[in-house]
């Protein structure tokens, strides 16, 4: 996934980048426009659209998920239900690649996505339609840069999230051998997927708790810490003192000591 | 004779005549300093601490030891508009908008870090020398007040600019104070001016820091250089050095230009470090607010053991006469503290009552020929870094893929089980290291050339050592344990009573040993 934003960002800068996206982008605007102007035909046209993604969906989870969650995502001796869980926590879990879930570990590890976007959509869609839940995100209407505030982001981050992700999103340890992961890289949807749906040992963030403009802060607070420089030197993994006294030990005395065993025997 | 030089001539004779300067000087200067790098420890820790109070002082120009609150809006644009104290934002304010301040902050920070570790590995070099004995014990104890102080130091600096972690840290601090049994509640309530956090405690400590430890520091700093002058400095055995004599270089010049140039390095260093590895960002922390703490919320190394003790106490309280007590803070924040200073301060005298060796040493025991000491040392360092290690068990969990649970397990069996392991083959490899000492003087060294005897067999060469070398490796003490008779010549009953068994088994243990090699037997060996 990462790996593919990665790729892509290399083009960014591509003497060609600005002009293709321009063809894109009109592509774009003409079939928005088209499609706009066939609403009603294509209102029946997405109907019956949906109920096909749901039953590829089924099939899909029939093959890939029920041994585990059950032939109707009821839920079975070694995972929980579905129902109720919403697209989101689908996409979620579909899409940073944690489900299928590879071994039974202590906890289902962000992986390569098994599906594509259009299988997990299906997937979504299909646990959508047993019960109710919250919706997929779309990346689109995720806009932090302008509606988040920093600072804002990073109280709220320190108040719900550093005890477990480290004040710098950094990653940390949970009891039990489970852990939270670091949040660097990861992309703005799942962020917002992660609050939304509680995986696993994460609570849930309600919009209650964290409304929605608030929680763009957070991603907004995070993308910034993940692109902040280095501002004292090399940084250290940025995770406290831990490394900061091994390197006192380390490089700190070895150099001093060597200069030590140099100068004792010289001048002599 | 030129004018210049009559004149310096005059005033030197002018002040000579009034102070005795010269005698005194000469006497001094000429004062000869034996030459080893392991000597050079306590130099860094010196230097660390020049540099500390020069760059210190450049701190406390712009630093504000207050808890008032204040809006951010400093050049750290993640921060701004946030409300925190004026202490942290002080701190961002000398990292971002002092020229030169968070240079400062981190050369502070890292010498900080290399004043604590030289001073720990100068007490291991005193201790596995022996160095410690009669008539430095003296010195040994001001050593460990430096060593208690320098934590204390360091932890109250750690605190100073009021971020996430360091508040974190003052929290586990009055935790540890409240678990004083009857009078800690009170004193906690005493040293924060109310609950906690209160508006006085960074304000209180930064008197503390930045003025009455370092004027103790350099109260003691004085005195222990004074008494390694007075007492003149030990030295390493070899031929030619002997309890009574120094063998080295005059202070002037050598010493000191050796010393002068190693201040340089030691500086160089630090301010390396603080140039190019970061430390302590407070801005990634961010403000401490009491109920926000982080994942891997940790202390500076000096203080890592104490956390991790602490981390390892399964949960355990006692309620009695209306108060409560947390034995899982007080035993490892407090008692087994007290337990290892302590004994570390009191070892010299221990050891002298164990052996009951009361005489001066000014020469050096080389580790390997007193196990026992050699093997206690290590023992305390295995507990420490037991301890050490699980004050850093989330970071450890996460980056080696272990479980919190786990290391935790380890810490608490290892704490009592690792530290007796080492004991035992610290041991046996210095009594199997003497034992190769005495085969190097029996039988000389080897050289890797093979002798083909007439009958066919192969025999290594072996070349006899110089006689330096032979004097080296021989001229320790022999051991013999302590003759205690069961009851003295008073008829007082002597070593029968707990202590003097104890002392008894003690001083056996203390005298293993393998012998050297006499000298008839090395007659024998020559004629073989
Ligand atoms: C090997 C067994 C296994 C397989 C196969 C599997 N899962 Fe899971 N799944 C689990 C377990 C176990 C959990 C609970 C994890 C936890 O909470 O620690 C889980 C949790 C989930 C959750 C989160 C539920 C919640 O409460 O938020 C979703 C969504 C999910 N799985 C979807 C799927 C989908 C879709 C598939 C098929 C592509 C799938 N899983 C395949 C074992 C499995
Ligand atoms: C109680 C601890 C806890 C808290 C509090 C918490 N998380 Fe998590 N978080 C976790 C755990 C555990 C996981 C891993 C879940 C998994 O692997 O399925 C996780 C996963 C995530 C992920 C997915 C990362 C990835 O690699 O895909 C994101 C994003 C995330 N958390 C964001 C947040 C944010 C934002 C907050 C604060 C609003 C927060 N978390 C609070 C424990 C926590
Ligand atoms: C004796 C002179 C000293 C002075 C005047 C002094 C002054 C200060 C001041 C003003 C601060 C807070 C500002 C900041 O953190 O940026 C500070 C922080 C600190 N001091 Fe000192 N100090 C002295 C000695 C020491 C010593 C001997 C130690 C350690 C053994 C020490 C360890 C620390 C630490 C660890 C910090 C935190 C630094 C940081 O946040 O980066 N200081 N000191």
């Amino acid at each position: 996934m990462t790996s593919g934003i990665k790729k892509l960002s290399r083009y960014r800068r591509h003497r060609w980048a600005a002009p293709a996206l321009l063809v894109v982008a009109l592509i774009g605007l003409g079939t928005t426009f088209s499609v706009a102007s066939e609403a009603p035909a294509a209102q029946n046209v997405a109907v019956t659209q949906q109920s096909s993604q749901i039953t590829e969906g089924k099939r899909i989870f029939l093959q890939g998920c029920s041994s585990c969650h059950g032939l109707n995502a009821e839920g079975g001796a070694i995972a929980p239900s579905l129902i109720g869980v919403g697209a989101a926590a689908v996409d979620f879990q579909v899409g940073t690649g944690r489900m299928p879930m590879a071994d039974m570990s202590q906890q289902a590890m962000r992986k390569k996505p098994v599906y594509d976007a259009v299988q997990t959509a299906a997937l979504a869609a299909y646990v959508a339609s047993l019960a109710p839940g919250p919706q997929a995100v779309d990346p689109t209407s995720l806009n932090y840069e302008r509606d988040g505030n920093t600072a804002q982001g990073g109280t709220l981050f320190r108040n719900n999230c550093a005890m477990c992700h480290n004040f710098a999103a950094q990653g940390g340890a949970l009891t039990l051998g489970k852990y939270a992961p670091t949040l660097m890289g990861v992309d703005p949807k799942y962020i917002y997927e992660a609050m939304i749906t509680g995986p696993q040992s994460m609570p849930k963030f309600s919009d209650k708790t964290i409304s929605p403009a608030e929680k763009l802060s957070i991603i907004k607070w995070i993308k910034a810490a993940q692109s902040e420089p280095s501002l004292g030197g090399a940084s250290l993994g940025r995770v406290g003192p831990v490394t900061e006294g091994l390197l006192a030990w380390t490089l700190g005395l070895g150099l001093l000591i060597g200069i030590a065993v140099w100068l004792a025997s010289k001048a002599r | 004779m030129s004018k210049k030089e009559q004149i310096a001539g005059n005033v030197a004779n002018y002040v000579d005549e009034r102070t005795g300067a010269a005698k005194w000087l000469k006497k001094n200067l000429t004062k000869v300093f034996p030459d080893h790098w392991s000597f050079m420890l306590g130099e860094i820790a010196l230097y660390s601490f020049i540099i500390l109070l020069l760059t210190g002082t450049f701190l406390t120009f712009w630093f504000d030891p207050s808890q008032n609150e204040v809006v951010y809006n400093g050049s750290y644009v993640p921060l701004q508009h946030v409300s925190m104290s004026a202490s942290y934002a002080s701190t961002l304010h000398i990292s971002f908008d002092v020229r030169g301040g968070l240079l400062m902050r981190q050369i502070h920070h890292w010498a900080a870090l290399i004043f604590m570790v030289a001073i720990v590995a100068h007490l291991l070099r005193v201790f596995f020398t022996g160095a410690f004995r009669k008539p430095r014990e003296f010195n040994w104890l001001i050593g460990v007040g430096l060593l208690t102080l320098g934590i204390v130091e360091g932890f109250l600096g750690y605190s100073l600019p009021d971020d996430l972690l360091s508040g974190t840290g003052i929290r586990i601090a009055e935790a540890i104070i409240q678990a004083i049994p009857v009078v800690g509640s009170y004193l906690a309530f005493f040293a924060f001016g109310g609950a906690f956090p209160g508006h006085v405690f960074i304000s209180r400590i930064y008197t503390v820091h930045v003025l009455l430890l370092p004027g103790i520091f350099l109260a003691l700093i004085t005195i222990h250089l004074m008494l390694v002058w007075y007492q003149k400095h030990t030295q390493y055995p070899g031929p030619g050095r002997t309890e009574k004599n120094v063998v080295g270089y005059p202070l002037m010049p050598v010493y000191m230009a050796k010393a002068g140039g190693f201040f340089f390095i030691v500086f160089g260093i630090t301010a390396f470090l603080g140039a190019f590895a970061s430390i302590n960002p407070i801005w990634l922390y961010g403000p401490y607010t009491p109920g926000q703490i982080s994942a891997g919320s940790q202390p500076d190394w000096y203080m890592g053991w104490l956390d991790g003790l602490v981390r390892a106490a399964p949960p355990l309280e006692t309620h009695a006469f209306g108060h409560t007590i947390s034995w899982n803070i007080l035993i490892p924040g407090l008692i087994i503290p007290g337990i290892l200073f302590t004994g570390m301060a009191l070892y010299p005298f221990i050891e002298s009552w164990m052996t009951g060796d009361k005489r001066e040493h000014h020469l050096l025991d080389r580790p390997r020929n007193a196990p026992n000491r050699t093997a206690l040392g290590a023992m305390s360092l295995a507990f420490m870094l037991v301890a050490l290690i699980n004050g850093g068990n989330d970071i450890i969990a996460t980056h080696f893929h272990l479980t919190i649970n786990g290391i935790m397990w380890f810490t608490r069996i290892g704490l009592f089980v690792v530290p007796p392991i080492v004991f035992v083959i610290t041991k046996r490899l210095c009594l199997s290291l003497q034992r190769a000492d005495r085969e190097l003087v029996l039988h000389g060294r080897e050289t890797g050339r093979l002798l083909m005897l007439p009958h066919g067999e192969f025999v290594e060469v072996h070349e006899p050592l110089s006689a330096e070398k032979i004097y080296t490796l021989t001229q320790h003490e022999q051991n013999a344990p302590l003759a205690l008779p069961d009851v003295d010549q008073n008829g007082v009953r002597g070593a029968t009573g707990l202590k003097g068994k104890l002392r008894k088994r003690f001083s056996v243990a203390h005298a293993e040993q393998v012998p050297s090699p006499t000298l008839t037997e090395a007659k024998a060996i020559e004629h073989h």
